[in-house]
């Protein structure tokens, strides 16, 4: 890594351009990759539970190639755009809304030596860029000029102010008790006990502002499909609506990593079995992540706009500032 | 066998039969010059064991025709002939059988007091003219049946929801009839707390169909007053948003009157 | 100071959870909703303008389509009504086959609507737990009558087809196997704390309003009123059968639910007692005139459908077709005093409250 370091480091140039581009080109298709899959997964899983199949035609008896065919389908769609839609933000919102999630991906640690940028503040950085998707979706909103896309878009606005609160909220006590903001270091601290037993309320609290942020049931308002048909994306079809699709599970895959990050203990083995390979841990760890999510998207119903902004404001932000003041407690006290 | 067997079958039927109709309805008339149950008494010594059965079936439907019915009086004697008929072996008995039944006509309804007293109650509350005519409907379950004057139909609604001994608060259903000579309103109210039922109607004047709405009394009335107003063409007093409802208001005609030419004769 | 505005919002003809084509126009500041217009009628074909033109026995088939989740029970109104115009006596076997149909198809009705309504409310999973029951069910109405949705079972006097060999006892084995099932939609929803936020104090209104309104089925037992035809005015044999009615107390969305879960185990008890009691032979058709001609006169009828109260009027002037023919649609009547409940609401309340009435548009539009 000290090869990129020193890559950053030196004068920008054409061949230092494409180096970055084919270091991050891997990144880009495993994401890709896992986003096709993930997508997959989530209808199996789904269709699992609900006693059906799922895709089970394209590319085998599993449904491998369902994704992309869908992706393809996707591209070759027309492409439309209601008379009245405001052009240029209608044209803008899905690239608002994508960029960002990309863009945090390059803060996650993989493992120890599979990291993209290594920031002092990585853990600030990702929820920082993270926000940034709202305004895509609120663009999209008003662009659209379509009502139950505005009232999407409006929701959305919303619930994420709401929940990037706790969220951030719930995170300081990781952050006491690791002492720092990069998230290759915190994993490092978390060698022997991982976080989610120091501290079960942030992560309790953690998850459920992340599932509101990734606007899943049972905070997917924003496009709540039995109130506003599809929200604040209603009005986009092809590689536009793509874009969104990408973005939602783009982010379910960062929230994921993070999550795995902050509360699993990363790539750190459980004591004892240090023989299997890092990555192949945080493989494992994520993926129980991303399969709870997709097991609550399956069982529960969702809220009402105002009982989750009660929620938010009246329990999840009183909740996350408590566990704030008992961690300092903890910390001060025991470590 | 299929529907349209069925209904093949039925119509030669139907021919076979056309002329011994005819002479049921000579005979008859001339056995039955009114509805005298004097008359007939004599028949029903003849009558089997076998053919009481049938007889107590067919006890009700006879009744209703005794009653007044709620179209012309006129055709009550020839649609007795209408009665269906299975087998044209059997054509002779149940001619005895139809003479059996008027003596039992002279049982009255099990809920002819109660009809009475429905009658005695309006009566005393508002005014002798306030019912055309009150009957009980035998072949509807024995259902005592108002009919209303146009005057006084609201008011009597609203004794029978208010009063005390009345007390009914459930309207189940209402919606008119075109009956060619004139339109009606059949209004089917219930008492939840009396188990008991009643019909109110009321007849109207088919060039100009009016009537105050029930709505202010049941706001569950406004629908299908709605819907009355949509397909046949009455119009509501005091009703709070009378519009066609199913329709639209750019349709022409009220598909429910008997005079309605459809838009498209092919259809 | 924002100056703001009220929004008019097309909810429907084509929206997901207005579960066909009804449409409600809305107009809504922010998310609240100020007023609420209900438009129909675009499912309307004529029913009874139609049936003037049609012998009884082809009016059945029609009503196979109003309430198209419960054919069974609409099929029965109307040979109810012409079989109590001409005074016919329907064989015991054929009552007992009618019975066991129409609380299927309640049941199967009752699925549907649990499984829609969890679907507004937002989750998707409950909907095919409950169709696979369903699917269970319809199979066995298939096997009964060869429809799936469009029975056309019934005839006046009886009904068409006898039970296949062994298909009493496949609705045995139904009950039990049904009854775990709805164990478990109750553990599955009934205590989810989500669920409970959504729909306790949710369109709520009193007995009174109910009443005036005309709501009937499980919209008015949610009130508290036990108020069920079947016990009331029995028809058929339901007076052979011993079942309780359930009701609600507190008139809410919440309420309503519990009645209608309630009602399928109630279903089921009936179904237990009519299996149990079903004879071993006997006709299935009464003696019915070739010619279906009631006599001069009229009729009115009520039964309990799924969905409340469903009559049929017939007035006959001694004719093969009838004079007029009117049903009462439960759901037509019960939709009225959706305007007053979503008032002051929000968005995400209309779906469950709208959901929670429980409205078949085919019914509704006639």
């Amino acid at each position: 890594m000290e090869w990129v370091s020193g890559l950053l480091a030196s004068e920008p140039s054409s061949s230092n351009f494409f180096t970055y581009i084919f270091i991050s080109l891997p990144l880009l298709s495993v994401v890709l990759g896992f986003v096709t899959y993930a997508i997959l997964a989530e209808r199996k899983v789904l269709g699992y539970i609900q006693l059906r199949y799922g895709p089970n035609r394209t590319g085998g008896k599993f449904g491998l190639l369902q994704t992309v065919a869908d992706v393809l389908k996707l591209l070759i769609k027309e492409d439309t755009r209601p008379k009245q839609a405001d052009r240029p933000l209608f044209w803008l919102a899905p690239i608002i809304a994508f960029v960002p999630s990309f863009m945090v991906l390059s803060a996650i640690p993989f493992t120890e030596s599979v990291v993209f940028a290594n920031f002092g503040v990585g853990l600030l950085y990702f929820i920082a860029v993270s926000g940034l998707t709202t305004i895509g979706i609120l663009t999209a909103g008003w662009a659209s000029n379509n009502k139950y896309a505005l009232m999407g878009g409006m929701r959305s606005a919303a619930q994420m102010i709401s929940y990037e609160i706790p969220l951030l909220m719930s995170l300081v006590g990781v952050v006491l008790f690791s002492g720092s903001m990069n998230l290759i270091e915190i994993v490092e601290q978390q060698q022997y006990v991982p976080y989610i037993l120091v501290q079960p309320i942030g992560f309790i609290i953690f998850v459920i502002a992340a599932t509101a942020e990734l606007n899943r049931i049972p905070f997917d308002l924003p496009e709540a499909e039995s109130e506003l048909i599809a929200g604040y994306h209603v009005e986009y079809s092809g590689f536009r609506f793509a874009f969104f699709m990408l973005a939602e599970y783009v982010y379910l895959f960062a929230m994921s990593a993070l999550i795995t990050v902050l509360f699993l203990g990363g790539w750190q083995p459980i004591p004892g079995l240090g023989f299997i390979p890092d990555f192949v841990w945080f493989a494992i760890k994520f993926s129980i992540v991303v399969y709870m999510f997709m097991w609550i998207r399956a069982t529960w119903p969702r809220l009402r706009a105002d009982q989750l902004m009660e929620f938010g404001w009246k329990i999840l932000l009183p909740a996350a500032m408590a566990n704030i003041f008992l961690s300092a407690i903890v910390k001060e006290l025991f470590f | 066998m299929t529907e349209e067997q069925d209904h093949q079958s039925n119509q030669n039927q139907e021919k076979d039969t056309v002329d011994p109709k005819a002479k049921d309805n000579i005979e008859e008339a001339k056995e039955q010059p009114a509805d005298n149950p004097l008359n007939e008494e004599s028949p029903e010594k003849i009558t089997t064991p076998s053919d009481q059965q049938s007889s107590t079936k067919k006890e009700r439907s006879t009744d209703t025709k005794s009653e007044p019915s709620p179209t012309e009086q006129s055709q009550t004697e020839k649609s007795k002939s209408d009665k269906p008929k299975s087998e044209h072996t059997k054509r002779p008995r149940k001619k005895h059988t139809k003479k059996d039944q008027p003596p039992e006509k002279k049982e009255p309804s099990p809920n002819q007091p109660i009809l009475d007293h429905y009658v005695k109650i309006i009566n005393k509350n508002l005014s002798k003219d306030a019912i055309d005519d009150a009957f009980v409907n035998r072949s509807s379950k024995e259902l005592p049946t108002i009919v209303a004057t146009p005057k006084y139909y609201f008011s009597i609604a609203k004794l029978l929801r208010d009063h005390e001994e009345l007390q009914f608060h459930f309207l189940s259903d209402i919606h008119g009839i075109d009956y060619e000579s004139h339109m009606e309103i059949y209004a089917y109210l219930y008492s939840m707390s009396r188990n008991q039922s009643v019909a109110l109607k009321v007849k109207l004047d088919r060039e100009n169909p009016a009537i105050s709405s029930l709505a202010p009394l049941w706001k569950g009335a406004s629908w299908p007053e709605n819907e009355a107003y949509d397909l046949l063409g009455i119009s509501f007093e005091n009703h709070p948003d009378l519009k066609r409802i199913l329709l639209g208001e750019d349709w022409e005609g009220y598909p429910l009157r008997k005079d309605y030419e459809p838009y498209d004769v092919e259809v | 100071m924002i100056r703001t505005e009220e929004m008019l919002l097309n909810v429907g003809p084509q929206h997901p959870s207005t579960h066909g084509v009804f449409r409600l126009v809305v107009k809504v500041d922010g998310e609240i909703i100020k007023e609420a217009t209900p438009v129909i009628g675009y499912l309307h074909r004529g029913t009874e303008k139609l049936a003037e033109d049609l012998q009884y026995t082809q009016i059945i088939p029609y009503t196979d389509r109003m309430d198209y989740l419960s054919a069974m029970t609409n099929n029965y109104v109307i040979c109810h009504a012409v079989e109590t115009l001409m005074d016919l006596e329907v064989p015991e076997r054929a009552e007992y086959l009618r019975i066991i149909a129409m609380e299927l198809g309640r049941i199967a009705s009752h699925l549907v609507w649990y499984g829609t309504y969890l679907m507004d409310i937002g989750t998707t999973s409950p909907f095919l737990y409950a169709f696979r029951e369903r699917e269970m069910i319809i199979n066995l109405l298939n096997e009964l009558c060869g429809a799936r949705l469009t029975f056309n079972y019934m005839r006046i006097g009886g009904v068409k087809w006898d039970a296949p060999e062994g298909w009493i006892d496949k609705v045995r084995e139904f009950i039990p196997y049904m009854r775990e099932q709805l164990d478990g939609y109750h553990e599955f929803v009934t205590g989810n704390e989500i669920f409970l936020n959504r729909v306790k104090g949710v369109g709520q209104y009193t007995q009174e309003e109910a009443i005036q309104y005309s709501l009937s089925g499980a919209n008015l037992r949610c009130t508290g009123i036990a108020y069920d035809l079947r016990k009331a005015e029995p028809y058929s044999i339901y007076h052979r059968f011993e079942f309780d009615i359930p009701v609600g107390e507190t008139g809410d969305a919440w309420a309503r639910y519990q009645c209608r879960m309630a009602e399928m185990a109630e279903s089921l008890k009936i179904l237990e007692q009519a299996v149990e009691q079903f004879p071993e032979d006997g006709k299935i058709m009464g003696k019915v005139p070739r010619i279906i001609k009631p006599p001069k006169g009229e009729v009115y009828v009520r039964i309990e459908s799924p969905r409340g109260e469903i009559g049929c009027y017939i007035a006959s002037e001694g004719k093969k077709t009838p004079y007029r023919l009117k049903f009462r649609r439960p759901s037509f009547y019960n939709l009225q005093i959706l305007p007053k409940l979503l008032e002051g609401e929000n968005m995400a309340n209309l779906i469950a409250i709208l959901g929670g009435v429980d409205i078949v548009l085919g019914e509704v539009d006639g």
